[in-house]
């Protein structure tokens, strides 16, 4: 059983058709991409995998682990596993970060039927994960995301994705903003969660990123769908000869 | 229609007169004070609410009710245990607004500092007492102040003399017994702070047992010299059915710092007043408040911050939830007098609407006699975020679990400026408790039975 599957999925807000049928399969320990170029879809499909409401579904499933995600709430997929980092991470004054991570984890261990954790044991697990990704104490205390640089936000998110250890991680141009001493952290963070066992899912707009976190496939998403799929020299081609190059094939995704 | 100034003044001659009766030793300068509040508030009455300062909030309830004094009144100490603050320097205890020596708790404050009640200093003569009580509370401008003078006879007393330095919180409990009729207390503080002294000082006010409506009309002048530093917390805790009209009114001396922080939760109408006077050169204020109503309550704010004297500055920051059919209301006065150059004011009021049916009014008023100042206000209502609840939830974090958390982040704001980590952990506490534990838009304590009080109107 594959641990992603998206069937034909159509998705529109406000009257605005984004998703015009994309098939994708994720299996477990793979890493994939997806690119393509403003406004085709990205961040929708990831938002959509990580239920936000304010999407709606006019066709097509999604089962995760074999469970119809379009049915739940974006709690329930992220108690089942699933990570979406946000390209833009929300900031929210008045909790502090650590505060924040540790319901957050709290509430997967407990669905999991697994004991809640309390600060005294949670707090050494969290600065290791900070450590990994060179975030200084300070971070634990301050509200989440308040005041952040974008750099930041974006290691925070990947702190975020270390310390819940979702089965499939999705991440929307998390590399997008990020200097290269920022974007070897993350690549290296994200790295360390390769396992036989987990989803990747990596949204991204340019091919930098893939130099360090090289993926197994790689999807070019035009226009609400996916036209063209391939392995990691496809990322290359598109850097070379630009997006247009992959328009014109209305190839058939699915690995 | 609010024509409550025609309305005979039930019970209050009597309850001034039987005061006369009953105050041991009145000391003259007392007995004055005393009968000018008590003219001033029968020439006016109470307020309506085509009184500017009044408009939003009709205390018609309030007029039209026949209030007898409390009685003196004793509670157990274990009654009192759960509103007792860990770490305090020390509780004084006040049931139906006299002081309760059993119930108080107060070894252990450093020399020199009295705390204590406020009839007994008057009763042993304290200078400071007789200097400074009634000499800034405007009876003419307030009705309530005018009332609370004329029935003046108890409440907190805290002297700090110079440099002395208060850590811990020294803790005002007042503790309303409703009882078989609707019964009235007029607590009356005084707080004085001589040059350099520092400490804070809490009013927490409670209700203890079932019964008719309370009405507590609490008045604290707060009195700090030049380069001291007072913190003053008023928690308002009270019971559903209460009426609480509260006023503090400081005067700030050179390079004087106070803070006034407001937690009010409880009660049915609310109006709480917070009054400064920037009266020395350099002095500075905070007025740090939050205010979560549900239900049909209804919690009035009314600031009024004076800049008197150059390069003083105040900051205001007063965030609202209001959840039900509640009603707030916030009314932000800045008056920058003619000799207050330089004066740095900001005034800032947020708001979160839970339901379609709360509804706030925010206020800002700016008079400026001043041409050299800076002065801004702004104000925002909104519900809790879409994007913030979205982000807490795609975590695993429950929808009820999320809006809660927004909740508390929002009077986080609040307990973040509240630099007395004995009070912030105390407070912490008592917010966490008030929210329900879910937040689904539920008032806290649904199903309790809440008195219409806008309807005695
Ligand atoms: N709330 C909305 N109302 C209307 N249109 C929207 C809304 N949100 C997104 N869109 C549109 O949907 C399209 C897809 O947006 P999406 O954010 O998924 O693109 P993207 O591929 O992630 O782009 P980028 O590379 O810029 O991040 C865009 O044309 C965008 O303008
Ligand atoms: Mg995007």
């Amino acid at each position: 059983m594959s641990m992603l599957e998206i069937k034909n999925l159509h998705a529109k807000i406000n009257n605005h058709f984004i998703l015009k049928g994309v098939d994708l399969v994720v299996n477990a320990g793979e890493v994939h991409s997806i690119m393509g170029p403003n406004g085709s879809g990205k961040s929708t499909l990831a938002q959509v995998l990580a239920r936000r409401e304010t999407y709606e579904i006019t066709a097509g499933e999604v089962l995760f682990g074999g469970k119809d995600l379009l049915s739940m709430k974006p709690e329930e997929v992220a108690c089942e596993g699933l990570f979406m980092a946000f390209q833009y991470p929300i900031e929210i004054p008045g909790i502090s970060n650590a505060y924040f991570l540790r319901a957050a984890l709290n509430a997967i261990r407990k669905f999991r039927g697994e004991e809640e954790l309390d600060a005294m044991d949670f707090l050494p697990l969290l600065k290791d994960k900070m450590r990994l990704l060179d975030m200084d104490e300070r971070f634990l205390n301050r509200a989440v995301n308040e005041g952040f640089s974008g750099g930041e936000k974006k290691r925070n998110e990947i702190v975020q994705m270390a310390v819940l250890e979702p089965r499939l991680a999705i991440l929307d141009e998390t590399d997008s903003g990020l200097d290269i001493d920022a974007l070897r952290i993350v690549a290296k963070g994200v790295n360390l969660m390769r396992r036989p066992d987990r989803g990747i899912l990596l949204v991204t707009h340019y091919q930098r990123l893939l130099n360090y976190i090289v993926p197994d496939f790689v999807h070019v998403l035009v226009d609400g769908k996916i036209v063209k799929s391939g392995g990691p020299e496809l990322a290359l081609e598109l850097e070379e000869k630009g997006y247009g190059w992959a328009e014109p094939e209305a190839a058939t995704a699915i690995r | 229609m609010a024509i409550a100034t025609t309305e005979p003044l039930r019970g209050y001659p009597e309850a001034f007169f039987e005061l006369d009766s009953r105050a041991l030793r009145q000391p003259a300068w007392l007995r004055e004070l005393r009968e000018r509040g008590f003219a001033r508030f029968r020439d006016v009455g109470f307020p309506t609410t085509r009184n500017e300062d009044w408009r939003f909030t009709n205390v018609n309830a309030i007029a039209q009710t026949a209030f007898q004094p409390a009685p003196a009144q004793s509670v157990t100490f274990a009654a009192l245990e759960p509103f007792l603050i860990p770490g305090a320097a020390c509780h004084l205890v006040f049931v139906n607004g006299q002081y309760a020596a059993r119930l108080s708790r107060i070894a252990g404050l450093p020399a020199g500092v009295e705390a204590g009640s406020l009839g007994e200093a008057i009763q042993n003569n304290r200078k400071p007492a007789e200097s400074h009580l009634g000499r800034y509370l405007n009876v003419e401008r307030d009705a309530f102040c005018a009332l609370n003078t004329a029935l003046l006879e108890d409440g907190g007393y805290v002297y700090l003399p110079r440099r002395a330095d208060v850590e811990a919180p020294i803790c005002l409990l007042f503790v309303s017994l409703p009882g078989t009729i609707p019964s009235m207390a007029h607590p009356r503080t005084l707080i004085v702070a001589e040059d350099e002294a520092q400490a804070s000082i809490v009013e927490q006010y409670i209700s203890l047992g079932a019964g008719e409506v309370f009405f507590s009309n609490s008045a604290t002048e707060l009195v700090a010299g030049e380069g001291a530093v007072v913190s003053h917390y008023l928690v308002e805790r009270q019971d559903r059915n209460a009426f609480k009209i509260s006023t503090l009114r400081s005067e700030q001396a050179r390079s004087a710092n106070v803070t006034s922080h407001s937690i009010l939760l409880g009660g049915a109408l609310v109006r709480n007043n917070v009054h400064p006077v920037l009266a020395g050169e350099g002095s500075e204020c905070l007025i740090n408040g939050l205010f979560i109503a549900a239900g049909k309550q209804h919690i009035d704010n009314y600031m009024l911050v004076e800049h008197a004297r150059p390069h003083s500055s105040s900051r205001q920051f007063y965030n609202g939830i209001l959840d039900g059919h509640s009603r707030g209301v916030f009314h932000g006065r800045i008056i920058v007098h003619k000799d207050a150059q330089k004066t740095d004011a900001k005034q800032t009021n947020r708001n979160l609407l839970l339901s379609d049916d709360a509804q706030i009014d925010t206020k800002p008023q700016l008079e400026i006699y001043a041409d050299d100042v800076k002065c801004t206000h702004g104000a925002t209502i909104g519900q809790v975020e879409e994007n913030a609840l979205f982000y807490l939830r795609s975590r695993g974090i429950s929808e009820g679990a999320a809006r809660r958390l927004l909740l508390l982040a929002f009077a986080n704001e609040c307990l973040e400026r509240m630099k007395c980590p004995v009070m912030r952990a105390y407070l912490e506490g008592v917010i966490q408790a008030w929210l329900p534990a879910t937040s689904t838009g539920a008032p806290p304590e649904a199903g309790e039975i809440e008195r219409r009080w806008e309807e005695a109107g």
